[in-house]
């Protein structure tokens, strides 16, 4: 390879943490003009890569080579000036500014003392026509959507003259619609010359985008291969070093007679005349677009959000859950959508996030039985196996397939009949995922009854025994597994009637 | 390494304690005696009861700034129904706590259901209550109480003031909430992330209510004692304490962003403003000289922890 063709090279990078060597001699090259896929397990190094090309992160060896030119560590503004910009999956705008000033933020061109926002704005609206992006520069950010706001911070780093892109994860956020403009988008950058460091959990965007792909695990570089000649089966194999066999578990059909949810025509929090139940050992989806009722589904049954009409039944008996206790004590648990928002304390230790929900059931005189707290916290850690040295460890040191068990301990521990599953894999790797499917199918079989809501139309389809279709807060239609089809349930989910 | 690092992180405060102790000690001949330690010690009481409603009320992510003018109003209160009313010295005192705590429920109440800003809240409540304590006492000190009543803050069990004693048990107290019972988990739970700590079945207003309240508690019995070592309910004899109370939670680590404190460490900033106050005074340096010392140990007590953490933030991105 001529090495005037390499624009970015990564030699040897090393960076050890107490404990943790999180890059382990990692060399990584990127050709002029590619888009380079960046893939592996969270936890395997990704960021911490990236990092390194900023000066976010300091490496403790190797040499970061750019355009022939060696440093042992960058700055921020080092980076800017050699033409590296990175979208991080957090933007850095300011919502009550113009998308113009935003993309000229610190750099603002002036006319005598006064910031010239005509020249601005032109500037910005050349940069959006020669990428095709429809945004008016005079709106304020924050009256984007995420996808309008990433598209920003995109044309900030244009703006910027950037030649290198570095993208973590651009697609995460994203809305189907929003994903194919943002393909769109990456290939015609490519197009004009900018090289596209791409990292990504999804495969297909991988084989969509990529001249070439690296393979991260542990901290090390795997291997660099051309993403022509590769596959997914044998990319994940490289990624969790061992081959899985399927996506999805199987798991004996296990639905037994009792019903533990019986929903009739319950209306509240945006949701309408919702009649459903669930059995013992069922899993029910509920699938449907952003917006479309479900998780506002999830907080009326978990007493979140109160029950303005109709009535829910857990075991036969009617319950009306005013607050999130009520539920908890009538056995129902809730595994909220964003891990990080709704479910961790991050400063609190493992031990103690499993046990938040039953503290006052393992309390006399208002004093916390430890030994039986950790002990319970023991049982599930071990049950669902929950990677970590100890539970007087910070949970915030997890990794996020780690938090969302500990999350799922948490609720096992309240020992629920019904267990609401929102996005229970959002955000985590492929080898966690196919560890909390297993976990589904166990505690079916042990006889819960899960409610299991999700985007991903693979994961419901794979996972459900029934699926139930929401759009605009009502049941639009409801699919038995031999039914199961992807276009059924778009179909369902895009009904929308006009109401006066 | 990593051990050593973190436990200096834990307990560095008392470092930072122990190298005052031996500066004095040097500048100072009549510092590092008994009578002088002791003294330091009922010096700091006050604050160290009313430094565990603050680290509560921390905790959770709050501030009470009515804790000075809580503690006026006690002394003016309780002073009023002693010396007016004649009543017994005990009733009146137990009334007065729980007017306070009262008072911090209250607090807690508009806090947790009107979602105003607890700095707000607590700001308006100081104005509010120095003014009763004005209306009540006119303006003038209060004084003339039963003879029995000056034994609480004034006198020893063996060699131990009796207010150290009362601090030292109500710090106990506040340990145990933090560290053994359920809803001192509760109070890291709300101050770390309170919808989580909704949806994980918690009463965040429940427990709003009980850390004013708690917090007003404190205030209460730091006013008793107060009253009770200066021996006159006055309208100035709060003024400005929950600056210091704040100050020595600050120094102690309590984060004030909630979610994160010790009271074990708690303990330490309150000694070291006492010890601060204390040894400056036997060099001689003046009172305003000590202004500045101290709010310069504040400001670099806090600009340690805020290195540490952004350290820890660039490490850890």
């Amino acid at each position: 390879m001529n090495s005037s063709q390499i624009l970015l090279e990564l030699k040897n990078i090393v960076k050890t943490y107490p404990g943790v060597k999180a890059l382990d001699d990692v060399t990584l090259k990127v050709q002029k003009g590619e888009v380079h896929g960046l893939v592996g397990e969270n936890g395997a190094g990704k960021s911490t890569l990236i990092k390194t090309c900023t000066g976010a992160v300091i490496p403790d060896s190797g040499k970061i080579i750019i355009d022939g030119e060696a440093f042992s560590s960058m700055t921020p503004k080092l980076a800017e000036d050699k033409g590296l910009a990175v979208i991080y999956q957090e933007f850095n705008l300011v919502g009550e500014l113009s998308v113009a000033e935003n993309i000229f933020l610190g750099r603002a061109i002036r006319k005598g003392t006064s910031i010239d926002n005509k020249a601005m704005e032109a500037e910005s609206r050349k940069i959006f026509e020669q990428f095709n992006i429809d945004i008016d520069p005079r709106k304020l950010v924050s009256e984007l959507t995420v996808g309008y706001q990433q598209l920003v911070e995109i044309a900030k780093a244009i703006s910027q003259n950037a030649n290198l892109l570095i993208m973590d994860e651009p697609s995460a956020p994203l809305t189907k619609k929003e994903a194919d403009r943002l393909y769109s988008l990456v290939k015609k950058l490519q197009e004009s010359g900018v090289t596209i460091i791409y990292i990504s959990h999804r495969m297909e965007e991988i084989f969509k985008l990529s001249d070439r792909v690296t393979v991260m695990r542990d901290g090390m570089k795997v291997d660099t291969l051309k993403t022509s000649e590769t596959n997914m089966n044998a990319l994940v194999k490289l990624m969790v070093g061992r081959e899985l066999k399927e996506t999805y578990p199987k798991r004996e059909k296990c639905i037994r007679d009792d019903i533990v949810l019986e929903l009739e025509n319950v209306s509240g929090n945006g949701v309408k005349n919702i009649s459903l139940s669930i059995k013992k050992g069922e899993v029910l989806g509920l699938a449907g677009l952003i917006g479309a009722g479900r998780t506002e589904l999830a907080e009326v049954i978990f007493g979140a959000k109160p029950i303005v009409k109709g009535t829910m039944k857990l075991n036969g008996k009617v319950i009306v859950p005013k607050t999130p206790r009520d539920a908890i004590d009538a056995g129902v648990a809730l595994v909220p959508e964003d891990r990080k928002k709704q479910g961790l304390l991050l400063e609190v230790d493992i031990k103690g996030n499993i046990s938040i929900s039953i503290l006052n059931r393992i309390s006399k005189w208002f004093t916390v039985n430890k030994s039986k707290e950790k002990e319970i916290a023991n049982h599930y850690k071990e049950a669902i196996r929950i990677k970590t040295p100890n539970l007087e460890q910070k949970i915030k040191n997890l990794s996020g397939g780690n938090q969302q068990k500990a999350i799922i301990a948490k609720w096992l521990a309240s020992e629920p009949d019904l267990i609401i599953l929102d996005e229970p894999t959002r955000g985590i790797d492929v080898g966690a995922k196919y560890e909390i499917y297993k976990l589904i199918n166990t505690l079916v079989e042990e006889g819960k009854a899960i409610l299991m809501i999700s985007s991903e139309m693979e994961e419901v389809m794979g996972m459900s025994d029934r699926i139930i279709v929401l759009s605009e807060g009502k049941i639009r239609g409801e699919l038995p597994r031999e039914q199961f089809d992807q276009e059924a349930i778009m179909s369902y989910a895009s009904i929308i009637q006009m109401e006066e | 390494m990593n051990k050593y690092i973190e436990g200096f992180k834990r307990y560095g405060i008392y470092a930072v304690l122990a190298l005052l102790v031996v500066f004095f000690s040097i500048m100072s001949d009549t510092f590092l005696v008994p009578n002088n330690l002791f003294n330091v010690a009922r010096q700091v009481s006050m604050l160290g009861i009313a430094a565990v409603g603050m680290a509560f009320v921390l905790l959770l992510g709050g501030i009470d700034l009515s804790i000075g003018s809580q503690i006026t109003l006690v002394n003016i209160v309780a002073a009023y129904l002693m010396v007016n009313s004649g009543w017994n010295p005990i009733i009146a005192s137990i009334v007065a706590i729980l007017m306070s705590t009262t008072i911090g429920l209250f607090n807690g109440w508009i806090i947790a259901n009107l979602k105003m800003p607890p700095i707000i809240v607590t700001l308006s409540m100081l104005i509010m209550i120095e003014g009763v304590a004005y209306v009540i006492s006119k303006g003038l000190p209060i004084f003339g109480f039963p003879e029995s009543f000056s034994y609480l803050g004034q006198g020893y069990i063996g060699v131990i003031p009796i207010p150290v004693i009362i601090m030292i048990i109500i710090l106990l107290i506040g340990m145990y909430i933090l560290n053994y019972s359920y809803f001192g988990r509760y109070f890291y739970a709300v101050g770390g992330n309170e919808e989580a700590s909704n949806l994980s079945g918690i009463n965040v207003k429940r427990v709003k209510y009980l850390v004013y309240s708690f917090s007003g508690l404190f205030a209460g019995i730091a006013g008793i004692v107060m009253l009770s070592r200066t021996n006159s309910g006055q309208v100035l004899s709060g003024k400005g304490f929950e600056l210091d109370v704040l100050t020595a939670c600050v120094l102690g680590g309590v984060s004030v962003t909630g979610g994160y404190g010790r009271i074990s460490n708690v303990v330490a900033g309150v000694l070291i403003l006492g010890v601060l106050s204390n040894g400056l005074v036997l060099m001689n340096v003046s009172q305003f000289t000590q202004m500045i010392i101290k709010g310069a140990v504040l400001m670099l007590a806090v600009a340690f922890d805020s290195i540490q953490k952004n350290k820890k933030a660039v490490t850890t991105l």
